[in-house]
């Protein structure tokens, strides 16, 4: 549907946020993925988060590889820009942007196969680096855009809709990203909106690594009855660890919660993550413990959700490589030439 | 007391400031440094010297040689056959002792006989017992083990007459802040030094004299220079894969940043230093970051460059500036790791699938190093391409005389066509890709720069003038043509090559980079013989008209390239139309730098008897 454009009608009493924008501010351009495509959620939820929390389009970068997943960010932030980079290899150019200005929102949009399979060497390293941005991984267990290949998330035993049966054991992108350092690890479901957006919300905010796995079932070639990465088997499957708000700093004042009947995780600029239910009891500060909670439930068929783990203590690549205040791309010349004067002592170090 | 070793009197004409010095060692023995010193102490003389390091791919054990020419002449390229060999390295001892010239000199450990079969009638011996020495005079077994190249040069000091306050000068220098090995470091140059004016004719006929000839020059090496050409030419990331012979590249840089790039408030770093995972990840960083504005390289060689080509061609196609230093090695695969080629220049003019073409830059000399790095980043941005400095690892590893580097103060960097907020906000129909200037150069924007105004979609995949995705192939095509338009652009911000002043004679050369090196030397070995030639030295890829025109305008160009399939010719047919009969080429691919000798002997044989003194009436 490519070739018809959006309208750029705007209903008189659309909702407007703190700055003034609408929902509609916040889209991208017209989808070209399949009707029904786990994918299109994550646009929707991503679009809806970003509204809520006021988040300034133009402050945003959105970097992407190849593959179905990659023409998200075309679907989304139409005022941020966009980087579709190539396949697997956008850790690395994430990395890059966040170098050179370390004050924008990065958000990073992947598939399965361009982040476990060609990009896991690239995916391992970046949570190793604590880029500050969120990295979300679309994940339907298939190459979709190569028409229906099982893919390296895919569950043994799992099955394509050709009837190809995943002969190895998977790789969970969430305990990995655990294991390897990521201070923000959560799962969730594109048909779970609820969870989606605020885990979205919170991911945005937190400072260091944010990683979310998406279960984002492929309509076409992966939504069998056989496949543990279809819509059937995640909704009979899921398991979440209750329901999770954020609440951005600035609404802190007017929302009110029952004391007691939540846990409260207050980010580093003040902004709150609630969560109710099982999630109350749950302790996303452990490391072992959140991997242990992933592979029981996985053990038992099951797909464990929610935000599985935090850690607010660690810092992130700037603070690692101690990076002035000012990002990099503003910089002048006189803050990066040293000057002939210099460059004459230097000489003389070689004589 | 020993004597000379010659079976038969050998006739040595003598030799001032013009010979070839050479060290075979076995590497990780602690030579290195002393080789350092020797050279240098020479260069403190001011004479004209220059040292090419040809080493192992190897940390401890295999064999390494330094060879060190002296040339009043400023001769400054590799010359064969051994004046003086200092034979160190008992697996190799046989082929040194080979490679001396006749009526030459080999200095041996006589600590142990010298084989029967290694006794030449023809050569002069000059057997120290550097072992003994060292067990007798120092306790300590690495202090035994190390002196023992110190003792060499302290011995050499006498023989070739080097003045030895600018040793002592010099062990001063290296250990200031580390006093306790200066005393004993002096010590093992006395030790020698006395024991070759006991024991020989002091000095031989081989003997230096103090000159004034490089009193405004540096020794320094192409990859300190480009480090600290990145540094001047505002480089604030750089991504990196540990690559032989490109790593000291990156070490300079971080070297150089930590002294002149920390904020003198806070403390903190105006650049930083990736370690990537891989050649990929490192220019997908360095890629990442220029897009956002920030001027970003990567340094590699062969191998990482041929891991780079998929991003290369993401970054001509979105048209994202970046700057890679390729210091080439031997080549294929692994191929000598730590020899030097030319053979990466096709692989870099068309880096990546698909219709491509890069900017290639070719610097000669440290100087050039410094400077063309600077430039690099500045042409990257003005073109929003990535650019490709091809040194090797003859320049970049190897320390070399050139002028002092000089920076102009008056200078500012050429960000290139980015537009800010205001500009923006007075643009009613920004697109990323429309040629507005005419000149194929587009306006880009960096993330973050307006509200509302100027956000595109950097892809690799087609797209229109307005960054939007596109099938259409007329779409496609156009933004081709108009890519190619911004590559006749870029020819008036790359250097233009060096044409020789009397470009009249019938016949030229056309070189690059490291062969540099060799051609003054030719051009007078050949004038001797009454032939003249005229020069073009090629700066940059894509090769301006007269590059052409110099083809043309001879009857035959002799191209000099160090790579086995004569890349550089093809790159010159292809570009340049140029006819295969006007074109002879001269090639040198052993992994060792080209030397004059080579290219005279390769354009003799190339002439008929008579054509010498035609060339020289022409």
């Amino acid at each position: 549907m490519s070739y018809i454009r959006k309208p750029k009608f705007q209903h008189p009493d659309l909702q407007t946020n703190d700055l003034g924008f609408t929902r509609r501010d916040y889209e991208g351009t017209l989808t070209t993925l399949c009707g029904g495509c786990g994918h299109d959620s994550i646009s929707a939820a991503i679009i809806q988060a970003a509204a809520e929390m006021s988040l300034e389009p133009h402050r945003v970068a959105k970097i992407s590889g190849i593959g179905c997943s990659s023409k998200i960010p075309s679907y989304f932030l139409s005022k941020s820009h966009g980087f579709n980079s190539v396949h697997g290899r956008m850790p690395s150019v994430a990395t890059g942007a966040n170098l050179a200005n370390k004050n924008l929102h990065y958000v990073g949009i992947s598939g399965d196969g361009d982040s476990a399979s060609i990009g896991l060497g690239q995916f391992c390293h970046i949570v190793r680096r604590r880029i500050n941005m969120l990295y979300i991984v679309a994940n339907n267990g298939t190459y979709g855009l190569t028409k229906g290949q099982l893919s390296a998330t895919a569950d043994l035993g799992s099955k394509t809709k050709a009837g190809d049966e995943s002969l190895y054991d998977n790789i969970d992108m969430a305990t990995l990203a655990i294991e390897l350092g990521a201070s923000f690890v959560a799962r969730s479901f594109s048909g779970d909106k609820q969870q989606l957006i605020p885990l979205i919300q919170a991911g945005l905010t937190h400072k260091g690594f944010a990683f979310i796995d998406v279960v984002s079932p492929c309509v076409t070639f992966n939504n069998t009855d056989f496949s543990t990465h279809g819509y059937k088997n995640t909704w009979e499957n899921y398991v979440s660890l209750g329901q999770i708000d954020f609440v951005p700093m600035r609404k802190e004042i007017t929302t009110s919660y029952a004391a007691g009947k939540d846990k409260e995780i207050t980010l580093h600029d003040g902004s709150v993550i609630h969560l109710h239910k099982a999630g109350k009891d749950y302790d996303p500060s452990n490391k072992e413990n959140a991997i242990h909670h992933i592979n029981t439930h996985k053990k038992n068929g099951e797909i464990a959700t929610g935000l599985l783990y935090i850690n607010q203590s660690t810092s992130d690549f700037h603070e690692l490589q101690d990076t002035v205040d000012k990002s990099f791309n503003e910089l002048s010349f006189h803050d990066l030439c040293p000057g002939n004067e210099a460059l004459q002592d230097i000489n003389h170090t070689f004589k | 007391m020993p004597e000379l070793v010659t079976t038969t009197k050998v006739n040595t004409l003598p030799k001032t400031n013009d010979f070839v010095i050479k060290f075979a060692n076995v590497n990780g023995s602690g030579s290195a440094s002393a080789n350092n010193m020797f050279a240098k102490a020479i260069f403190r003389m001011g004479i004209p010297v220059s040292p090419h390091n040809i080493f192992p791919s190897n940390i401890q054990g295999l064999p390494t040689w330094y060879e060190v020419r002296v040339s009043d002449n400023n001769y400054l390229g590799r010359r064969e056959g051994v004046d003086l060999m200092v034979a160190m390295n008992e697996q190799t001892i046989e082929s040194d002792i080979n490679s001396v010239v006749s009526g030459g000199f080999a200095l041996y450990d006589s600590s142990k006989p010298l084989s029967d079969t290694l006794i030449r009638n023809d050569i002069h011996y000059l057997p120290i017992p550097l072992k003994d020495i060292c067990l007798a005079e120092f306790e300590k077994p690495s202090q035994r083990q190390l002196f023992k190249n110190i003792v060499y040069v302290g011995a050499l000091a006498a023989f070739i007459n080097i003045d030895f306050k600018v040793l002592t000068d010099m062990v001063s220098d290296q250990f200031r802040g580390k006093e306790k090995l200066i005393l004993p470091n002096i010590h093992a140059l006395e030790l020698g030094h006395q024991y070759a004016s006991e024991n020989f004719k002091c000095p031989l006929p081989l003997t230096l004299e103090k000159r004034n000839l490089t009193l405004d020059k540096i020794l320094m090496d192409g990859n300190t220079a480009i480090g600290l050409g990145c540094v001047y030419g505002g480089a604030t990331v750089a991504s990196w894969y540990p690559l032989t012979p490109s790593t000291s590249v990156v070490d300079a840089f971080d070297k150089y940043c930590k002294r002149l790039r920390r904020d003198p408030g806070s403390g903190k770093n105006k650049f930083s230093v990736v370690q990537a995972e891989d050649e990929l990840a490192a220019i997908g960083m360095a890629i990442g970051a220029g897009w956002n504005g920030a001027r970003a390289f990567t340094a590699s060689s062969g191998p990482g460059v041929s891991l780079m080509q998929e991003f290369l061609g993401l970054a001509y196609f979105s048209e994202v500036p970046v700057v890679l230093f390729d210091i080439q090695r031997v080549g294929p695969s692994t191929g000598m790791p730590t020899r030097t080629q030319q053979g990466d220049l096709l692989t870099c003019a068309y880096a990546s699938h698909g219709d491509t073409k890069q900017i290639l830059l070719f610097p000669s000399t440290p100087k050039e190093c410094f400077e063309f790095a600077a430039d690099s980043f500045d042409i990257a941005d003005r073109l929003q391409t990535p650019v490709i400095v091809l040194s090797d690892l003859e320049l970049g590893m190897n320390e070399q005389i050139c002028d002092h580097l000089d920076w102009n103060d008056q200078r500012r960097y050429d960000r290139g066509k980015v537009l800010n907020e205001e500009q923006l906000s007075e643009i009613e129909n920004y697109g990323r890709y429309q040629d507005v200037d005419g000149d194929g150069i587009p306006y880009r924007t960096y993330p973050g720069t307006h509200a509302n105004k100027g956000s595109y979609f950097t892809r690799g995949s087609s797209h229109d003038a307005n960054a939007a995705y596109t099938e259409n192939g007329d779409t496609y095509a156009e933004i081709m043509d108009r890519i190619s338009l911004k590559f006749k652009t870029a020819l008036d911000y790359i250097p233009k090559p060096e044409i020789s002043s009397s470009n009249t004679h019938k016949r030229g050369l056309i070189y690059l980079g490291t062969t540099t090196s060799a051609i003054q030397e030719t051009l007078d070995k050949l004038q001797k013989k009454g032939i003249s030639l005229d020069t073009m030295r090629l700066k940059a890829f894509p090769f301006h008209d007269c590059v052409r025109e110099f083809i043309n305008d001879h009857e035959l160009v002799y191209v000099i390239e160090q790579n086995r399939d004569a890349q550089l010719k093809s790159l010159l047919k292809i570009e340049c139309n140029a006819n295969e009969e006007q074109m002879f080429s001269i090639l040198s691919y052993n992994g060792v730098l080209i030397t004059a000798q080579q290219i005279e002997q390769t354009i003799l044989d190339s002439l008929s008897p008579s054509e010498g003194t035609e060339e020289a009436s022409a």
